[in-house]
């Protein structure tokens, strides 16, 4: 997809085992491990599926790159940068690309 | 696909008949749809006591043809009592909430796309004891995406009748009337956390659902595709642009001579019926105070419907929540996110429809905050005022050849003017009493739907309802009462000349208050008299000098220029960008907040800021102009 063209250059730099979800490429996949969010904020995605221990998927990027929307499970949610760096996953290696 | 319509977990025990049941289901799950579907036209909108909670009542009958309330309560993700939203549905279910019995049932919606996530509320609502019906929503999109659920195998576990429905297309809904008829024992679920986290109850649902057999569908393929238009990098913004100029065209092209040609005839129909009554008071009063004021109230409802129709059709295809994602950016420049764009757009046509769109955004500060700053942009009924004070004082040159006069730039440095000071107030607002430091953005996004009529409908009847009811009584309250205050005292039984009227004592006894901008009591009339609407003062300020404003608009210039410097022309200019001379907007800011706090204190500080910028810009214009 056109996104992928335009966001999902990787460079070829070495990526560490973990970070946060904000640093991650559209197209890109991890596993949610900690959300390090004030209690309401953090149930509030719980919630809405963003539970620690599965996949999320970055959907897509809104013009501007911020903010970005995710995807768990198939439901879609769009937050801002100053949450989602606040979300640690565990990568599980290459981007998936051709979402 | 299990073809059971209700899958109920065993005997059932035949008890007395349901009185109350409650609505309750996470946003997105289709539950207004269904509530809609059961109950149509029989539904009424009512305030929680104490609460800006709206909720509707509706009633459906069972086979016996006896009356029972639904209750459809706000759309909640969980029942921790975190935000208004939740705190109101946990106090219904359990009975604490004044004025409404707790309910002897509970429909319970859920999206049968999202089971696990809505699982998690099920636990939560099923561990109430309450006897519940648990509805899968959205059947016919989870069969169209390769999704499969086993009902029978999920009521046995959950101690519920549970039902794969589909409140569009009314697939499954007989469930819910055989649900009405028989009474269900309270649920007895297998194996239910008793108290967990959220993490927990996430376990056991993702464990209740591979027992189900439960095959999540797959992403629809037409949001994905749509999504990788609508929010593309360069793509996504010119159709929002479009969007957005589309919306304020309706209101304006199409919205604004609708109420024009609705006044035309209210004026009409008024003339009419004044000659068909006996002379004087009585006359009066029906032409001049109850049809005037009806005219004012229903000269709103075609802005208000079709702003209401076109937000309508936005939200429900699910465009409004890739709209937001695009505004955000902008918006959270001012501490707002991207919800409050369309409610602010629509408040440059008319503050009365903005406020009341400002439903969609759910955070409840976020929302105040979009409510205070919306009578700052321009609307509609300050046009006419700048035309003539701007016409009167300001002779027309080309600045820029035939592109751009003076009046034209004058007219925009106004725009200008109020969009600062909403600007500068949502910055106010955030940073002190609206600050929300707890409530960022994060928006879900729902599958792109087309939108049904019975649906926009719905939602327009119910609209239009609430502003006539709620707003109407205000705003025809108020009319009366300048009616009266323009008729009395009365001399010889015939109403005074209008410089012998209680409106203008009002205008004289203000007087010494706005001398400091430059106005006379005349200027004070119209200031009063303008509560009504504010275009007003050009025909009060006619009729005190004499004129009708509408065929001799150069003599009421001429008047004008006698009446004020052009000191204070620039100082009642600001003034009007400014003061909240607008009692309709006051009324649907009380009936949407349910209280009069927040209208008070809006009236306050913005006539405040007015005050004090117009008498800035008398003094400093004064100045250099004599």
């Amino acid at each position: 997809m056109i996104f992928n063209f335009i966001f999902g250059r990787h460079k070829k730099d070495r990526k560490p085992k973990s970070g946060a979800l904000a640093d991650l490429r559209v197209g890109e996949s991890a596993i949610l491990s900690e959300l390090q969010l004030s209690p309401p904020v953090a149930e509030h995605l719980m919630n809405l599926g963003f539970v620690p221990g599965l996949e999320v998927t970055v959907a897509r990027s809104g013009p501007g790159g911020d903010p970005r929307v995710y995807r768990v499970e198939g439901t879609e949610v769009a937050m801002r940068r100053d949450v989602s760096r606040h979300i640690h996953v565990e990568l599980l290696g290459a981007p998936a690309f051709g979402d | 696909m299990s073809c059971h319509a209700v899958a109920h977990p065993g005997d059932e025990a035949l008890g007395t008949a349901y009185r109350t049941i409650a609505v309750v289901g996470p946003p997105n799950s289709g539950k207004t749809t269904l509530f809609n579907r059961l109950t149509r036209l029989r539904q009424k909108v009512g305030n929680f006591p104490g609460v800006t909670v709206e909720h509707h009542t509706g009633y459906v009958r069972d086979s016996d043809g006896q009356e029972i309330a639904l209750i459809d309560l706000p759309g909640v993700y969980s029942l921790a009592p975190k935000s208004e939203d939740e705190k109101v549905a946990v106090d219904v279910l359990t009975g604490n909430m004044p004025g409404t019995p707790r309910p002897d049932a509970i429909i319970l919606v859920l999206n049968s796309t999202n089971l696990h996530s809505h699982l998690v509320l099920a636990a939560r609502v099923i561990a109430l004891g309450t006897p519940t019906l648990v509805l899968l929503n959205m059947a016919d999109e989870l069969r169209k995406q390769g999704g499969h659920v086993d009902v029978l195998s999920l009521a046995r576990q959950l101690g519920t009748p549970v039902a794969l429905v589909s409140a569009t297309t009314g697939e499954g809904i007989v469930a819910v009337q055989n649900f009405l008829d028989s009474a269900v024992a309270s649920p007895e679920p297998l194996g239910l956390p008793v108290v967990g986290s959220t993490r927990g109850y996430r376990e056991w649902a993702v464990r209740v659902g591979e027992n189900a057999k439960y095959r999540r569908p797959a992403t629809p393929v037409w949001t994905q595709r749509l999504d990788s238009l609508f929010l593309h990098r360069i793509w996504g913004s010119v159709i929002f642009g479009v969007v957005v100029i589309a919306v304020f065209q309706t209101i304006f092209a199409v919205g604004q001579p609708l109420s024009n040609l609705f006044q035309r005839f209210l004026d009409v129909t008024g003339a009419q019926l004044g000659t068909h009554l006996p002379h004087g008071m009585f006359n009066s009063l029906i032409v001049n105070g109850v049809w005037k004021g009806t005219g004012s109230v229903l000269v709103f409802l075609p802005q208000i419907l079709l702003l209401f129709l076109v937000i309508g059709i936005l939200e429900d295809s699910g465009y409004l929540s890739r709209a937001a994602v695009i505004a955000d950016r902008t918006m959270s420049r001012v501490g707002l996110n991207g919800k409050s764009f369309i409610p602010l757009l629509s408040a440059y046509a008319c503050a009365v429809p903005a406020i009341m769109a400002t439903r969609t955004i759910e955070n409840k500060r976020d929302r105040m905050a979009t409510i205070l700053i919306a009578p700052f942009m321009t609307c509609s009924a300050r046009l006419p005022v700048y035309t003539m004070v701007i016409a009167a004082f300001l002779p027309n040159r080309p600045l820029l050849g035939v592109f751009l006069g003076t009046r034209a730039v004058a007219m925009l440095g106004l725009y200008v003017l109020g969009f600062l000071m909403a600007v500068l107030t949502a910055r106010l607002l955030k940073s002190t009493i609206l600050r929300s430091k707890d409530a960022p953005f994060i928006l879900e996004m729902p599958p792109y739907r087309w939108p049904t009529l019975a649906s926009l409908g719905l939602r327009l009847v119910d609209r239009g309802k609430a502003f006539l009811y709620r707003a109407g009584t205000v705003i025809m309250l108020v009319t009366l009462l300048l009616w009266a205050a323009t008729n009395f005292p009365m001399h010889h039984g015939q109403p005074p000349e209008v410089q012998n009227s209680v409106v203008a004592k009002l205008g004289h006894a203000i007087e010494p208050v706005i001398r400091p901008l430059g106005f006379d009591w005349k200027i004070g009339v119209g200031l009063v008299t303008s509560l009504a609407a504010r275009e007003v003062i050009i025909a009060t300020l006619g009729t005190l000098n004499g004129v009708d404003p509408q065929s001799h608009a150069t003599d009421l210039q001429a008047a004008l220029r006698h009446e004020l410097t052009p000191a204070a022309a620039v100082a009642l200019l600001v003034f009007f960008a400014f003061a909240m001379q607008c009692m309709s907007t006051l009324a649907v800011v009380r009936r949407e907040t349910n209280g009069w706090k927040w209208p008070v204190l809006q009236f306050s500080y913005m006539t405040v800021v007015a005050y004090i910028s117009a008498f800035a810009a008398y003094s400093i214009v004064g100045h250099f102009i004599r």
